[in-house]
């Protein structure tokens, strides 16, 4: 197992001594003339307003919470996978196994499919959009002016 | 070649979390606990623990990170905003007291690692560590059998959580 | 092992290569024009110059950024994939892939979700605010979607028994150490074993597989940061996203592991749902359809076959994420998060029990 793993070490090792490389041939070809104009921050051609301390949304957080709650149980879930249908076990414990087993993750997914269900029917999954702010203006001329125009040239 | 690998893997874990300690900037101490993250997972597929090893990439650098990263982000309202670089740095606070409580639990695990003898444990099974196979076919099957109870009430505090979470969201709205 | 390490560096590399070039073509077919048509003849040449102009552009860091995490970060973005594919299987031989570890597409699925942190890195180093709003979207939508991915992963896992690609791959074809029944049902007692093409992959031994890669594509595609699920990147809101701030070679970095991104997922969905390396073509009778394309086990012609058919589904499921850009318009945030969590994570958890009393069917 752990010369597998070494392997792995070997492809990330790779992947290092790869950037390096790549941009150390960059370093050789590419010229470096710095000035102040090109090293201030890029803000679609205005001069940069503050810099991006900016406050976000509370709800990349709650994403990140609810995320991180289900990659717990995918974690339950990948050990249970590998063995819930095994051949072996089945044939010895006479197809019970695979029932058991079947059932006992129904209860853990289940219950949290519950917990889902609650934020859904509460309505924390959906993310709120900004209200459409319409002006309030009413024009001097009437609508129907507009139709007779329409009207009018309308062949 | 092992022992290489290993000491090097315990450099990397210790090295990063000491670069956690003694930043100042709380967003370098977040992505050298990244580095940290990696080197406890190393050290646990050293340790024969592959599954557990993997576990601490996907839950503690995918998610709990990505959370702790988008906390600082969160929060960080008294930072300057006013251009210049964008950078939340930290005061030494309490640093008395944390040393002392740092110490004290040093001291402690100190204490049970001379006590409990790992290196024998290390003596008598290491060829079996090294040599066996995966270790989630054999969670998968604890799981189901003996720690059946542990794993449902699991369920049941994820479940918990999610709602506490989302009772959070509703109420900052 | 050490041939995979190189075949997998140099494919990455050709990858964008190929990649780029047909994207460009098949976009200008998509919409009626002709594509770089400049260097070389039908514009062959195109990416080769692109790449010399990346390698010789300045590499800017602005002044206000965070100078040592804006240099490290798409290293670190390029090294998570990279990493991705040293459990790939790239052909039937035991050299052809890299580490041959037994919860291999869990480990894929883990080390993939370390981009997410490069992500962040550049987009708060770069100290723009549109770097950082992409990166916020960027891991947000990442997080999300990473929920059906790996549920729909799980499914395929609950029908194979297995994390390691290899063996999934083997039991898909006529090679299968295991019995294999038509639609994965024992009862219906047809043996497919010998038959072999389509009818011993994944998707016909548990035939509604093919709605749950329907889901498996949807999440990688925003794994991967594609239109339509590009907001993080909207060229016309966000200018460019997390890499808005970044020029020259370091920029190539971030381009490169998007492409290897995509070549990595679509092997994933081959491997995992299209029968892996094995040909498509069944046995009948004694037309051995599948013996004359698969070769024998272990000799240089059976090898050839399974990486041509292996490269062959990869690059159709690399088409059909190129088709799909062209075809669909960006989605907004919250049909974003409505995809999500309301459709795709409760399909797919739907799935693992239908998966699951399949794999009881099975036995």
């Amino acid at each position: 197992m752990l010369t597998d793993f070494g392997y792995i070490l070997l492809f990330i090792i790779t992947g290092i001594v790869f950037c390096f490389v790549i941009l150390f041939v960059g370093k050789l070809l590419r010229p470096s003339r710095p000035n102040e104009e090109k090293l201030s921050t890029y803000e679609s051609g205005e001069a940069p307003e503050g810099n991006a301390n900016v406050r976000f949304n509370i709800r990349f957080y709650v994403i990140a919470l609810i995320f991180v709650l289900f990659e717990v149980e995918l974690v339950f879930l990948f050990p249970w996978a590998t063995v819930f249908g095994n051949k072996h076990l089945i044939e010895v414990t006479n197809g019970l196994w695979g029932w058991f087993a079947l059932a006992e993750m129904l209860i853990f997914v289940g219950t949290l499919a519950l917990g889902l269900a609650y934020a859904w029917v509460k309505g924390h999954l959906e993310w709120v959009r900004p209200k459409i702010q319409t002006q309030d203006f009413t024009s001097k001329v009437p609508a129907n002016l507009y139709e007779n125009i329409n009207k009018k040239y309308e062949k | 070649m092992l022992n290489i690998i290993l000491i090097a893997f315990c450099i990397l874990t210790v090295g990063s979390a000491l670069w956690v300690l003694w930043t100042k900037n709380v967003l370098h101490a977040a992505f050298a606990l990244l580095l940290t993250f990696l080197g406890v997972a190393a050290l646990y597929v050293m340790a024969g623990a592959d599954f557990l090893g993997i576990t601490q990439i996907l839950v503690y650098v995918g998610g709990i990170l990505v959370l702790l990263i988008f906390g600082i982000m969160l929060t960080n309202q008294a930072g300057n905003k006013e251009g210049g670089k964008n950078m939340i740095l930290t005061e030494n606070l309490n640093r008395f007291w944390g040393i002392l409580i740092a110490g004290g639990f040093f001291g402690l695990l100190f204490y049970t690692f001379t006590q409990a003898g790992f290196q024998e444990v290390e003596q008598q099974h290491f060829g079996e560590i090294s040599n066996h196979s995966s270790t989630i076919q054999i969670t998968g099957i604890q799981l189901m059998t003996d720690y059946v109870l542990p794993f449902e009430i699991v369920g049941v505090l994820l479940m918990i959580a999610l709602v506490g979470a989302s009772f959070l969201a509703s109420k900052n709205e | 092992m050490y041939i995979a390490l190189l075949i997998c560096i140099s494919l990455v590399l050709a990858n964008v290569v190929i990649g780029v070039y047909s994207e460009r073509k098949i976009a200008a077919f998509m919409q009626d024009r002709l594509g770089p048509m400049e260097v070389g003849k039908f514009g062959f040449l195109q990416i080769f110059a692109d790449l010399f102009k990346l390698l010789q552009k300045e590499d800017i860091v602005p002044a206000l950024a965070d100078r040592k995490l804006f240099l490290a970060a798409p290293c670190l973005i390029f090294i998570a994939i990279f990493a991705g594919f040293a459990v790939l299987p790239l052909g039937p031989s035991e050299y052809l892939q890299g580490a041959k570890v037994e919860i291999g597409v869990f480990y894929l699925l883990a080390i993939v979700s370390i981009d997410i942190i490069g992500i962040l890195m550049a987009g708060w180093a770069s100290n723009n605010k549109y770097s950082l709003y992409g990166a916020m979207r960027s891991v947000a939508q990442i997080v999300s979607y990473e929920i059906p991915l790996g549920l729909s992963v799980v499914c395929v896992v609950i029908i194979c028994q297995s994390l390691d690609l290899q063996e999934i791959s083997f039991q898909q074809g006529i090679f299968s150490p295991e019995e294999n029944y038509l639609f994965g049902i024992k009862a219906l007692g047809i043996d497919v074993t010998q038959v072999g093409g389509i009818f011993t992959w994944n998707v016909i031994r548990m035939p509604f597989f093919f709605f749950l890669y329907i889901v498996f594509f949807i999440a990688t595609l925003a794994e991967s940061n594609r239109a339509p699920f590009d907001i993080p990147e909207a060229e016309s809101e966000l200018v460019g996203g997390f890499h808005t701030e970044y020029s020259g070679m370091r920029w190539g970095l971030v381009f490169l592991s998007e492409y290897g991104m995509m070549l990595l997922v679509s092997f994933l969905g081959a491997i995992l749902f299209w029968g892996s390396w094995n040909t498509p073509f069944p046995n009948i009778g004694f037309v051995r359809l599948a013996d004359w394309t698969s070769g024998n086990s272990g000799t240089w012609v059976g090898i050839a076959w399974g990486v041509f058919w292996l490269f062959l589904k990869a690059y159709m499921g690399v088409f059909l994420q190129m088709w799909v850009r062209w075809t669909y318009p960006r989605l907004r945030v919250d049909q974003l998060m409505y995809l999500t969590w309301k459709v795709l994570t409760p399909i797919s958890i739907i799935f693992i029990f239908l998966s699951s009393i399949w794999r009881l069917l099975m036995i």
